[in-house]
């Protein structure tokens, strides 16, 4: 499933700079996510996280600085092209599609594995109905996958956060990305919640076969599912390693506790 | 849809179908211009109620669907029916062009653009160098088709049935271009474009051709309005068409097929109703029914229907389920 000799790195950012206006945002950032692990990315806020996170997806443009995935560079896909690559992602604040239904989302996250276009679809050809079918598979094992089978056929809008939080997941499955970022995923989430979504990650991992970027808040949650965690403040990388080495690191100590250490 | 829908919706085509043999010609005509501003209303919500692209100016394309059909039966002799094929490819192009640069506006900005067209084409349709195909300001007068085969029935009725074979074709293809892949990045598009392109949907792509496929529709109404109506001019297809189409869908209900139906049924009969009430001040009456609809069905004609079968249903449940 995963090929170890690719490099060894699945996603490679190197000197990654943001700049809006007179505000650097990220300042030549560098770090390897290998395939298979679970990268935490954290930082107070404002260092920079989720503009790395909309660098990975396209929706930034990088001042400077590559990123590889698998080797080729993001740089030159199109904002539509990444999720086909194999890069899926959830957001901060929820962007689902608010009318749709639950199995509509989910459908919607399988587009980039699908190719029928206006012509046959207002034909119905087989060939249509043949990818709707095995659409509607894909977005129903994975409802089971996430325990949504009461609320499939609901409005994602009317739904309580936490489930909207899944949906979004299992939208990002959906697209079957080798690579899922996850932005913030337990904010918003309580105390059970928070431990089961780490469970949760973990297999999703193990069974989806993929690599987890993720960022967040929750520091408990980060240390106790990362292999790896990379540390941000104002822009630049302070700190990279095992979750304890970084907890330890001085740098790390002092962005989130302030000059007094 | 389910067997019963499908048992439904036959019977309701059946049921059109025979309509001209039981009311006038003149309400055959009446019922002819309804089947034609259904098919534009669907164009024109397939862009604004499922893909969230507003137009003010689709009057525009139902002019160039007129026109392109009234030209190539006026000065190539082509049959009415084949003006068709071509009236849509004409509007299908002319839709995708104008969406690639609306790909840079949104909501009220996009607005303008499009009644910016809707408002100058009756001017270009005027243009002296282009008088000679379009007839100018005189406009150009088409021949009324006659039934083929020797069908014992008038021009009126075979003009319907005609119209209301396109108007059953042009709304499945519709019907399945959105309950598939497609139709879901187009709803997909309107909810949340910053996801869906995140999810691999080709956004730029999708809305163009949204808006091609809007104008082609709106163009295939307009060539079968002026086959109906026997006559195009500029001055017909100002911009209050724009506007009357808007209204049509919001009426009708937005993102809603059926929509088109209820919305077409309001704007080729109210106005008449209106003018029944009142002959000094129609429109002060077609505005009462405006907001009357508006007040009563915020969701559209389409909202409260679906809204008071669900109650229906409700209702035979806790009835089987107390006895």
């Amino acid at each position: 499933m995963i090929d170890p000799i690719a490099a060894g790195a699945l996603l490679r950012v190197e000197g990654v700079g943001v700049r809006f206006g007179g505000i650097v945002a990220l300042d030549g950032v560098s770090f390897d996510v290998e395939a298979g692990r679970i990268v935490g990315l954290i930082g107070p806020n404002g260092a920079g996280k989720t503009t790395l996170f909309n660098c990975l997806s396209r929706l930034y443009e990088c001042g400077s600085g590559d990123i590889l995935f698998n080797g080729v560079s993001l740089l030159q896909v199109p904002k539509h092209g990444i999720a086909a690559l194999g890069i899926g992602r959830t957001f901060q604040n929820l962007a689902l599609f608010r009318t749709m239904t639950v199995l509509d989302n989910i459908m919607v996250g399988h587009h980039c594995r699908t190719h029928s276009g206006f012509f046959v679809n207002s034909l119905r050809l087989p060939a249509v109905t043949h990818e709707e079918r095995a659409t509607l598979e894909k977005a129903k094992s994975l409802v089971r996958f996430l325990g949504l089978e009461a609320v499939a056929g609901a409005r994602v809008a009317d739904l309580p956060f936490g489930t909207q939080k899944r949906v979004e997941l299992a939208r990002a499955l959906a697209a079957e990305p080798k690579l899922l970022l996850l932005d913030e995923p337990a904010s918003g989430l309580n105390h059970e919640e928070v431990g089961d979504l780490g469970t949760l990650i973990k297999e999703i991992r193990d069974r989806f076969g993929l690599t987890v970027l993720l960022v967040e808040h929750h520091m408990s949650l980060v240390m106790s599912i990362s292999d790896r965690v990379v540390a941000l403040n104002f822009g630049r990388k302070i700190a990279e390693g095992t979750p304890a080495e970084v907890q330890a690191h001085p740098e790390v100590i002092q962005a989130y506790l302030g000059g007094a250490h | 849809m389910s067997r019963r829908q499908i048992i439904l919706v036959a019977a309701l085509v059946l049921a059109a179908g025979a309509i001209p043999f039981l009311v006038s010609d003149y309400r055959t005509f009446q019922f002819t211009l309804t089947l034609v501003y259904a098919i534009a209303l669907l164009g024109l919500n397939l862009l604004t109620g499922y893909n969230g692209q507003i137009s003010l100016g689709h009057g525009a394309f139902y002019a160039i669907g007129a026109y392109t059909a009234a030209i190539l039966m006026d000065q190539y002799g082509m049959p009415y029916w084949a003006t068709l094929p071509f009236a849509a490819l004409v509007c299908l192009v002319a839709g995708f062009l104008f969406g690639l640069p609306a790909l840079r506006l949104e909501g009220l900005y996009l607005a303008l653009a499009t009644f910016a067209l809707g408002v100058s084409l009756p001017a270009l349709l005027k243009y002296h160098h282009l008088e000679k195909w379009t007839g100018g300001v005189q406009g150009i007068v088409i021949n009324k088709p006659d039934p083929p085969f020797g069908l014992p029935i008038n021009p009126d009725q075979w003009l319907y049935l005609f119209t209301l074979a396109v108007a059953v074709l042009m709304f499945v293809l519709a019907w399945n271009l959105l309950r598939g892949r497609i139709g879901r990045a187009m709803i997909a598009i309107r909810d949340q474009h910053i996801a869906a392109e995140a999810m691999g949907i080709n956004t730029a792509m999708v809305k163009s051709l949204a808006f091609g496929v809007s104008a082609m529709y709106t163009g295939v109404a307009g060539a079968l309005g002026a086959i109906a109506i026997q006559y195009v001019a500029p001055d017909s297809f100002n911009i209050f068409v724009s506007i009357v189409f808007l209204v049509g869908i919001v009426i009708g209900g937005l993102a809603s097929i059926s929509g088109a139906i209820y919305g077409a049924l309001f704007i080729q009969f109210v106005p008449n109703i209106a003018d029944e009430i009142s002959r000094a001040a129609p429109w002060a009456i077609f505005g009462v029914f405006l907001l009357v609809f508006v007040y009563l069905m915020p969701m559209g004609v389409a909202g409260a229907v679906r809204m008071a079968l669900a109650r229906l249903a409700r209702k035979a449940q806790n009835r089987s389920q107390s006895t």
